[in-house]
């Protein structure tokens, strides 16, 4: 598989902290047994309340490519159907204060990277993409930073995600399989499934 | 091992030991590829898992270690089949089929075992003390109560878990929860993980595992420990655990799961062996004081925005900065005032069941409640087992003709009004008292539906009063 250097693109700016996954994609959108469809209700809940004010139906952020975040986003549920939702309605990457575990891992293995920036140059970038919506974000896995018109400043990612990010080995299926009969060996040795002997 | 006492003394946790044994290999990513013994799924997030193994031609590594079950959709009025809702219809057969091509035990409600998948992993006995144990769902942290280290997983890890019966893992950090003291009449492990999330934050448990100990927690019953876990997640915790004692294995003897005979003298000797000793090492510790905890309600849009039912709501200019635009937010969904009491806050639902508070032990404190009263006019009440045994539990002991005589309705088993994917929704601005874990805006079926999570007792309280009331009033 192909891997990831850098997302570059224009941004969206989604404010606010602990956005959940029910906000992100509302449980009545998960009775289906596939998750084709699911882009157009992305935030549908929260879309509907804001009266076409969200940052999702915002004209100038309109093919953004990049979700720009606070902290603890993708929190709650574990439901993958929230990444999947978001990565079909055109998002390739998020840039945030930081992101709730399973989330960030349900990324990890779609591939979609997710680094986060330090409050101060979140806030400048927020600040600096409303005023230029039209502007390129760039997020540079190679080194590890975030470049708009706010500047260059460092972004953190997890040194493992990144390299499964850039090595383009985010399907976790394949390289587990590689341990190949480790996997029985280690299961023989787990007491409960050798019956507690020994 | 005779020279065990001249070595150097084993300071690790219970996390730490149970991760040594089931560690396969260091990933190149830095990763472990843990082991998984045991892999709890249910009709939302598999399907797309068994799509993707038949994309990738692979067939299920060890089909017996994984168990599934339908919880989520499954509606609690009928659930003759067809069921009425073509959608969940398509769900539960895609689940049967996809459990019969790969020979996996599901447990439908044909079964008789059928119910949350985690409330019916603990009561057959299928969630031991150190195993590895993942689910497609978050409350999966559920589990730790036995002494487990159990969590929440996406579906592609789903996939992975199915092909490999392996997880690419970050080991967490371990967070040592200490909560002293003794419960007063009243207080529940609702109260007490309510409790933590305040006072740790939402966000404080992201990198952690939370190891819950000291006497108030020792002195639980595995049912009361299992609310406590389960709602780890709620604290970012992606699992939460207490370690296994004499009461973990009083509860094990004997169920359908469990090892028998001999067998299970071994598994004891095991199970004692991996839990923390009182020098253990911890990355953090917190401590609680337990005997201070009072019956908790949230009142906001995140499980931390909880207050003791005696307490007035917060106001936000007392807040620190960065919280001011959550609380602001949360005042303007909840439509509540801040420096307002919570008691008193009228309520149109009343929903008693889910993986937090579904079981044997929630119902029976529930009904003490209901016994002295009637439901208010105009409120809907919903008890919902989290099994089938739960279920057959109440029924010998009466508690559902409590329940009926006390204008509840008594439902089938399943995850219902928790999060809303069956029939059983709220409308419109209706505000539900409710023992499930999450008050997230939208969470109980209606976009603009409010929650105020309590103990079960509360919620039969308040399903009397027709308003918030502190339920030490009436026990």
């Amino acid at each position: 598989m192909t891997g990831i250097e850098r997302v570059e693109g224009r941004a969206c700016v989604l404010r606010g902290d602990d956005i959940d996954t029910d906000r992100i994609i509302p449980a009545r959108f998960l009775r289906a047994v596939t998750f084709d469809g699911l882009g157009e209700h992305a935030f549908e809940d929260d879309r509907i309340q804001a009266k076409d004010d969200h940052p999702l139906d915002d004209e100038r952020f309109a093919g953004a490519s990049i979700l720009i975040v606070g902290a603890n986003f993708g929190c709650g549920s574990s439901r993958e159907h929230a990444p999947q939702a978001l990565m079909r309605w055109g998002f390739r990457a998020f840039i945030g204060a930081s992101f709730a575990e399973i989330f960030a891992g349900n990324c990890t293995a779609l591939g979609l990277p997710h680094v986060t920036l330090d409050a101060g140059d979140l806030a400048a970038l927020m600040d600096a993409v409303v005023l230029g919506p039209a502007q390129a974000v760039t997020i540079d896995l190679v080194a590890r930073s975030v470049t708009s018109r706010a500047g260059t400043v460092a972004a953190n990612i997890p040194d493992g995600v990144r390299r499964q990010l850039l090595e383009g080995s985010w399907n976790a299926t394949q390289v587990l399989l590689d341990a190949g009969s480790a996997i029985e060996a280690t299961a023989a040795r787990v007491p409960y499934l050798a019956d507690f002997a020994g | 091992m005779t020279n065990a006492s001249r070595q150097i003394p084993d300071t690790r946790n219970l996390l730490d030991k149970i991760w040594d044994v089931h560690a396969v290999r260091e990933l190149p990513s830095g990763q472990t590829q843990l082991f998984i013994g045991l892999h709890l799924i249910h009709e939302v997030t598999s399907p797309q898992a068994f799509a993707m193994l038949r994309e990738m031609d692979l067939p299920v590594r060890f089909p017996e270690r994984t168990l599934a079950t339908v919880d989520h959709i499954i509606p609690t009025l009928s659930q003759q089949r067809p069921l009425a809702d073509d959608l969940a219809e398509k769900m539960m057969s895609a689940i049967e089929k996809n459990c019969a091509e790969h020979g996996i035990r599901l447990l439908d409600p044909a079964s008789g075992r059928q119910g949350i998948v985690h409330v019916i992993g603990p009561e057959l006995g299928l969630t031991q003390p150190g195993m590895t144990i993942a689910c497609g769902d978050s409350h999966t942290s559920t589990h730790g109560a036995f002494g487990a280290v159990a969590f929440g997983i996406g579906t592609s890890q789903v996939r992975d878990v199915l092909a490999t019966q392996c997880l690419a893992l970050s080991k967490p950090r371990v967070r040592r929860i200490d909560v002293s003291g003794k419960l007063a009449p009243g207080v529940y492990a609702k109260d007490v993980i309510l409790s933590i999330i305040r006072r740790l934050g939402v966000k404080g448990g992201v990198g952690y595992a939370y190891e819950y100990g000291g006497p108030a927690i020792d002195a639980m019953s595995i049912e009361e420990r299992l609310t406590v876990c389960n709602m780890s997640i709620e604290g970012g915790a992606r699992c939460g655990y207490a370690n296994p004692d004499e009461t973990t294995v009083d509860y094990l003897r004997d169920r359908a799961f469990a090892p028998q005979g001999e067998a299970f003298d071994r598994a004891v000797r095991w199970w004692k062996s991996i839990a923390s000793r009182p020098d253990a090492r911890y990355d953090d510790r917190v401590e609680l004081d337990g005997d201070a905890i009072a019956p908790s309600v949230s009142w906001g849009i995140n499980p931390g925005q909880n207050i003791g039912v005696d307490e007035r709501l917060p106001r936000p200019a007392d807040a620190p900065a960065e919280e001011r635009a959550s609380l602001e937010e949360a005042y303007r969904y909840m439509s509540l005032k801040p420096g307002d009491p919570i008691a008193g806050t009228p309520i149109d639902v009343a929903f008693i069941g889910s993986c937090t508070n579904g079981r044997i032990s929630d119902l029976r404190e529930a009904a003490r409640v209901a016994r002295a009263g009637r439901v208010a006019p105009g409120v809907k009440a919903l008890v919902v087992p989290g099994s089938q045994a739960v279920a057959r539990e109440a029924e010998s002991e009466g508690l559902h003709e409590v329940f009926l005589a006390a204008g509840f309705e008594w439902r089938l088993a399943g995850c219902s009004m928790c999060l809303a994917m069956n029939p059983d929704k709220l409308v419109d601005r209706e505000i539900c008292a409710s023992s499930s874990n999450r008050n997230f805006k939208g969470r109980q079926g209606s976009p603009t539906g409010r929650t105020l999570l309590m103990s079960p007792a509360m919620v039969a309280a308040a399903a009397i009063a027709g308003r918030v009331v502190d339920v030490r009033g009436l026990l």
